[in-house]
């Protein structure tokens, strides 16, 4: 009796050790498909929570104009028209034509952002601030440098300018957060200068006018502006009150 | 086991031990001693000798008031060049094919633009010797605690022309309204906005006559290291780390270097520091 026994015992393992090595690699198949199922499906839950702009194809189709990088000097923009449907709505408008800047044109060299950068929010304060959060693979995936950075910033601002009027400024954010340089050069803790011409009537933040900033220095002797006076102490955290004017080196 | 500091000290040699002390006292008014901020001291043939507060560079904006006695002796203007390799430590800033990193070029091209400078008779002060990473206020605090000097960083661009420099000078800030009449840090650029881009564009003409294909003027930007930058500042980006060969850049080192300098030396007549009491940059 215990030599059957042993048998049937010995038997059943050999089975389940041969059925075993059967079943766990389709197990693991089954696994690493699930997960990139998953992965997918947040990346897709993601760009649908991030993205609520749907195109509306009620909204008027007009030609907007979008500034991506120039085929003849890779350190200037150029604008390309586009046809889109767009909102009246200048939050909904703003983030139609961010995204399509983001998509980027065809030819991608020509990129002024990284492809995996994602806007998060976007807002426009009354004042005419406009608050544009990426994700962070704007500042870590964009190439380092002051053309590129600039470039980059300068894209935004010059689609916002050209397609949303109401915009005057632009503050960006990096997920939700000020951070100092966009990739370790560009000043990102002020904000930009979007449309001149609205903005220049206000009285706080009080940039200068445009045609004043490369007026060429007076002859003679150079001193400073202004009476330079003591340095304050830095503070820790920087106020943001300051409008950097854009600079542009754009093709038109 | 107690010291017994009766057997250091004998009250019977005390003369003889007071006589050894005076003398090294003697010896170190007489001879004193280099400390380590030396190492950023240029040949004894620059005109380092009219500028004491600059042979001692602080960080911090303590430093400014430290410098008030230097101050007053350089009424005469530009002697000192804060030369700021960009990025180090854990930021290796541009990084481009076959492992070239921003942090380490610009080092070896503040060696060439020094050594250029030092040349026109300039005093140059370095942000980094090493591979350390000080912050954008630290950079600054070293030129801001300095009087007649003018600031330049140095840095790699990732895309751009290769064998191309551009000059950048900080775009234009509010005018400066404190009523303390103190210049708040974060827009201590403001007034020295034209005097920049003087200095930016005599650099860039020069640029643009040695590397073609460099734009003739200097450019604005939102440079973050510029904005806290009390003094004429630029940023001089050369293009790029995207070069096959390491040694395209290492080639440019020294025309880059000349011609700073030659900016600055041209730049040196025109700027002239008041020498107000107090008012201290």
């Amino acid at each position: 009796m215990t030599p059957r026994w042993k048998f049937w015992v010995i038997g059943g393992l050999a089975v389940a050790v041969a059925a075993a090595a059967i079943y766990f690699p389709m197990l693991r198949r089954r696994v690493k498909r699930a997960a990139r199922i998953q992965q997918q499906s947040e990346e897709q839950a993601r760009r649908e929570l991030i993205q609520p702009v749907p195109i509306n194809p009620s909204d008027p189709r007009v030609k907007a104009k979008l500034f991506w990088g120039s085929e003849t000097d890779d350190s200037t923009l150029v604008p390309a028209v586009v046809e889109l449907p767009l909102s009246n709505d200048a939050v909904l408008r703003s983030k139609q034509v961010l995204n399509t800047l983001l998509a980027g044109p065809v030819d991608t060299e020509l990129r002024t952002l990284p492809p995996d950068a994602v806007l998060l929010a976007f807002y426009l304060l009354p004042d005419g601030t406009a608050v544009a959060d990426f994700s962070e693979a704007l500042a870590t995936s964009i190439p380092s440098g002051i053309v590129s950075e600039q470039l980059a910033v300068n894209s935004i601002a010059r689609t916002l300018e050209a397609n949303v009027p109401q915009v005057q400024r632009l503050k960006i954010l990096i997920h939700g957060q000020e951070v100092e340089t966009l990739a370790g050069h560009l000043d990102l803790t002020g904000s930009f200068m979007v449309n001149t011409k609205l903005a220049l009537p206000m009285a706080n933040p009080a940039p200068m006018a445009p045609g004043t900033s490369r007026a060429a220095p007076p002859a003679g002797p150079l001193t400073p502006d202004k009476d330079p006076g003591k340095l304050a102490q830095p503070e820790r955290k920087p106020q943001n009150s300051w409008t950097h004017e854009r600079s542009l080196q754009e093709e038109e | 086991m107690l010291l017994d500091v009766g057997n250091i000290v004998h009250f019977r040699n005390l003369p003889s031990f007071a006589l050894v002390i005076m003398l090294m006292i003697g010896a170190a008014v007489v001879f004193p001693s280099h400390d380590s901020t030396h190492a950023q001291q240029p040949p004894s043939s620059s005109p380092s000798q009219t500028n004491p507060s600059a042979t001692s560079p602080q960080g911090g904006a303590a430093g400014s008031a430290a410098s008030a006695f230097g101050a007053r002796l350089q009424s005469s203007g530009l002697n000192i060049v804060v030369l700021d390799p960009a990025h180090g430590g854990t930021d290796p800033g541009a990084r481009g094919t076959g492992g070239i990193r921003e942090s380490e070029i610009v080092l070896d091209f503040a060696i060439q633009v020094r050594r250029a400078l030092e040349l026109q008779g300039f005093q140059v002060v370095q942000t980094r010797q090493g591979n350390e990473n000080p912050s954008f206020d630290d950079r600054s605090a070293l030129a801001n605690a300095q009087r007649g000097a003018v600031f330049v960083t140095l840095h790699i661009s990732s895309t751009g022309l290769p064998g191309t420099v551009r000059v950048y000078v900080n775009s234009d800030l509010p005018p400066v309204t404190d009523s303390n009449g103190l210049i708040p840090w974060d827009r201590a650029q403001a007034p020295f906005l034209g005097l920049s881009r003087k200095l930016g564009d005599l650099v860039q003409g020069l640029l643009a006559q040695r590397f073609k294909g460099s734009p003739e003027n200097a450019q604005t930007a939102a440079v973050r290291q510029l904005r806290t930058t009390a003094a004429p500042a630029i940023a001089v980006e050369i293009s790029s780390v995207t070069v096959n060969d390491r040694a395209d850049l290492d080639r440019m080192a020294q025309g880059v270097g000349e011609a700073i300098a030659g900016g600055a030396a041209a730049f040196k007549p025109s700027y002239v520091v008041p020498s107000v009491a107090g008012a201290l940059p």
